[in-house]
């Protein structure tokens, strides 16, 4: 195979007319060939900066050059020291802005596609039947978890890979968290993809019983004094969602971007044989510009609506991934940027009919660096939909933290916890991942949960 | 697990369950209610928890079939086991924090209409064993559909059954009850009025210029039941709750019961056609409009 070292060894992918009609998965990832190409185009950095932009620190030189190599299995176990769901990674981690924005490749030409080696790789281990190995032996001490998200699973894994005896309890009846409630189907398939990954958690000896609430089912204190756990992780996420307070909002055919996805994916209602019914709109608008919008308007796009994003700053602020905003308009979705939803209008029925809007302009920088975006007197005008899906960012619900003594939170109801540990304001307690930060990544979920992970394993072994 | 231990009609289309579930038994309250899904590929269907059992581990439901996933769920049988429970759900009943002094004190009425009586039922045995004064008014459409009576007689300080109908005790709605036994010279501090939305409606409207404060039981279309999705939103006062997390109960002279009705019917016909098909099976091949 022909490579050209400045170049990404290009990655096949289906049709964007075709699959704006299907959730098979869009990206087709690299085979043996395609992969061992690209590795050879990684020059093995003494002192890598990929490394340093990956937050569970893969040691993506070390794997990278066994792929090369086309010794699959070794770069497996290299990525399994550090990462407990490589699969999923190398799917959905924001590669550009960590370790791919770090590669030296990236200075004069493109970077290593990391992300979709990490993914072969992964794969390619699924395929073959490959398990990361289990060393430690029991040390007879429990941990609880609480969720299972990233931040869950990984905690989990890493504990139990030292030895000891962990139990996840989830509240929903499937776990996974965010990527199978929320990621869709195209982007990350859940039997393919994620129940893999989730089996060999299991297989390190973690155990998970759905169908459990913390703060509800059973409280921490009881976890601790009752049920005998030496310390416990919260995991929780962040799931409840904002609204933006606008006339209109209780209408029907107005959802949160976590109601369409749950109901599309953990119920499945894209399915016709699904028994959870889902709107599928004529015309269908979905407010606001980063993962979750995105993934919201491709699933309304599948299942057979015109879409339109509604987005009050320009395109350069769109907080979604790049390459999902390129898939997003290959696929056909309408971007209405600079605008601001105002009101959402009903028919006589309480249905949706239309979205009433205002033109925004860029003002002066916020507090966050990006200009401030500003209405435009007079510019109000009505999109007529029938949907609206309103994504507008989500903060940790209080069921944890309203039901646990001296667990102290902030006033975005985000569990305080330190960063190189986790630990929390009340001991033996730790936490992690969009529960502490509020909604951000997989990947850092996942250093989170590494890092309480070893902060729990420090306070055991102090104890 | 999720056994179901005892299973009977308690009327047409009025279903009673007890089933096993231990981590719900023993912290449930009154006011609480449980998440059930019937098989692997299921809703998830909120239901009241109606009673339970702390030793045997055991909570008791009662539903009424009103859609596909409600005529599913009746036809699981005793010995068959639910795919998922999880609970319990939701706040109790802020009655269940007051002291025993304070519940002594209270002079409370329980207004329950429809299937409405099955979770009025924990609530008054509970308070009842507290020592607090509760009278009930059980409401139903014809005698056929009243249910729990005889269970509610012997937890209940005084009963009043009604029917819309006249076919059994009083005749009309359960306002006219309520209408009547404060012309009689009863006082009441506090109003549970738990049933259908438009009965809900019409009692917080009625207590509203009586002066009695009233406590509502709302149960919107819920998905996960765990404040993460929305679709259970509801405006009181003029503030967005989300019943699976903030309530189910709340102050019934607040809530906007329009809003809230109207999103109840948002499902109406989609779920309506999955009805028709499960009933009809092969045999349904549109027509009805709404297919598409
Ligand atoms: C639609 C969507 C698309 C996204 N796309 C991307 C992407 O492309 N790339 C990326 O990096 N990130 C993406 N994210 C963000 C990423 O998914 C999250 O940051 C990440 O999943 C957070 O992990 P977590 O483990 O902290 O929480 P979660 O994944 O939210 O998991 C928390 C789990 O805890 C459970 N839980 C909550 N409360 C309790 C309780 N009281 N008791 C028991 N269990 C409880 C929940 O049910 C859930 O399963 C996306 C998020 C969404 C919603
Ligand atoms: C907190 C809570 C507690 C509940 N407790 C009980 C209970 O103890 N016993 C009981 O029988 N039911 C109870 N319900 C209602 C029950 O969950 C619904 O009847 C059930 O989800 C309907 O499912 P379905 O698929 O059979 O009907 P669907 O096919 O979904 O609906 C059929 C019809 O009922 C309407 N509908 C759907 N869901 C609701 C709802 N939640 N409330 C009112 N109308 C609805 C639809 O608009 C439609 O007209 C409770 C609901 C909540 C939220
Ligand atoms: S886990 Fe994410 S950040 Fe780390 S190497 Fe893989 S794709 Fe890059
Ligand atoms: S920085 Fe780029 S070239 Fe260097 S080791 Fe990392 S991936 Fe390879
Ligand atoms: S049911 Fe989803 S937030 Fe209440």
């Amino acid at each position: 195979m022909e490579v050209d070292v400045m170049k990404k060894i290009p990655v096949r992918e289906q049709d964007a007319k075709e699959r704006a009609t299907n959730f098979e998965e869009v990206c087709l990832g690299y085979n043996a060939d395609e992969a061992m190409a690209e590795a050879s185009r990684c020059i093995n950095c003494k002192n890598a900066q990929c490394v340093k932009g990956c937050p569970v620190n893969i040691d993506i030189p070390g794997f990278i050059s066994k792929v090369k190599d086309g010794d699959f299995k070794e770069a497996y176990d290299v990525i399994s020291k550090s990462s407990a769901l490589p699969a999923v990674c190398g799917r959905v981690c924001p590669q550009e802005s960590q370790c791919e924005g770090k590669c030296i490749r990236g200075i004069k030409g493109e970077p290593i596609s990391i992300g979709k080696l990490e993914r072969f790789v992964a794969d390619w281990a699924t395929e073959n039947g490959i398990k990361p190995a289990v060393d430690a032996p029991s040390n007879g001490k429990k941990v609880a978890v609480i969720g299972s998200g990233p931040a869950g699973l990984t905690c989990a894994g890493d504990l139990a890979k030292m030895g000891y005896d962990v139990t996840i309890y989830e509240a929903l009846h499937q776990p996974g968290g965010v990527l199978v409630y929320g990621i869709p189907e195209f982007r990350l398939p859940k039997e393919k993809v994620v129940a893999k990954e989730i089996e060999n958690v299991k297989s390190l000896g973690v155990k998970i019983e759905t169908n459990v609430i913390v703060g509800k089912s059973i409280t921490i204190d009881e976890l601790i004094e009752e049920e005998g756990f030496d310390a416990v992780f919260i995991g929780s996420g962040a799931g409840l969602p904002k609204f933006m307070g606008i006339k209109g909002e209780t209408a029907n055919g107005v959802f949160s971007a976590n109601e369409y996805l749950t109901r599309s994916n953990l119920m499945k209602a894209f399915d016709s044989k699904s028994t959870t019914p889902i709107k599928v709109g004529k015309k269908v608008a979905v407010v606001g510009g980063g993962n979750v919008a995105m993934d919201a308007a491709r699933t309304a796009l599948r299942l057979g609506s015109e879409v339109h994003i509604i987005y009050r700053r320009s395109e350069e602020e769109l907080p979604a991934r790049v390459e999902e905003v390129h898939h997003a308009k290959e696929e056909g979705i309408i971007f209405d940027l600079l605008t601001n939803p105002v009101e959402i209008i009903e028919d006589e029925n309480g249905w949706v009919s239309g979205i009433k809007c205002i033109r925004m302009e860029l003002g002066e920088p916020d507090a966050s660096g990006r200009r401030r975006p500003v209405e435009v007197k007079g510019s109000e005008f009505v999109i007529d939909v029938d949907t609206v899906i309103m994504s507008l960012g989500t903060s940790p619900n209080p069921l944890i933290s309203s039901t646990t003594k001296g667990l102290e939170i902030n006033n975005h109801k985000c569990i305080i916890a330190t960063e190189d540990t986790g630990a929390t304001s009340k001991e033996g307690v730790y936490a992690g991942g969009d529960a502490v930060t509020g909604a951000a990544t997989v990947i850092l979920a996942m250093g989170a949960g590494k890092a309480a992970a070893k902060g729990i394993d420090e306070y055991l072994q102090s104890k | 697990m999720y056994k179901i231990i005892k299973a009977r009609e308690l009327a047409a289309n009025i279903y009673e369950m007890v089933v096993e579930a231990p981590f719900v038994a023993r912290k449930c309250l009154p006011g609480q209610f449980l998440i059930v899904r019937s098989y692997a590929d299921s809703e998830r269907i909120p239901l009241t928890i109606c009673d339970y059992d702390r030793e045997a581990g055991t909570v008791t439901l009662v539903f009424q079939i009103v859609g596909a996933s409600t005529k599913e769920m009746s036809n699981l049988k005793l010995g068959d086991s639910f795919c998922d429970v999880v609970g319990p759900l939701g706040n109790a009943s802020e009655l269940t924090e007051l002291s025993d002094e304070e519940l002594k004190a209270k002079k409370i009425l329980f207004v329950a209409g429809g299937v409405g009586a099955a979770p009025v039922y924990p609530q008054v045995k509970y308070l009842r064993e507290r020592g607090c004064n509760v009278d009930v008014i059980v409401g139903s459409k014809t005698k056929d559909m009243l249910i729990l009576e005889k269970e509610m007689e012997a937890v209940a300080g005084n009963l009043y059954v009604t029917t819309d109908d006249g076919s059994y005790g009083r005749s009309g709605m359960v306002t006219k009850v309520i209408e009547d036994l404060v012309a009689e010279g009863k006082q009441y501090d506090v109003c549970v009025a738990i049933g259908p939305m438009i009965m809900m409606k019409f009692v917080a409207k009625l207590t509203k210029t009586l002066g009695i404060p009233t406590i509502v039981s709302m149960n919107p279309v819920m998905v996960d039941g765990t404040g993460m999705c929305g679709a259970c939103r509801i405006i009181v006062g003029d503030e967005v709750k989300f019943a699976c997390v903030d309530g189910p109960e709340f102050d019934g002279h607040l809530v906007d019961f329009d809003g809230a009705m109207k999103r109840a019917a948002a499902y109406k016909t989609e779920e309506g056609r999955k009805m028709l098909e499960l009933t009809e099976g092969d045999t349904h091949h549109g027509g009805c409009g709404n297919c598409n």
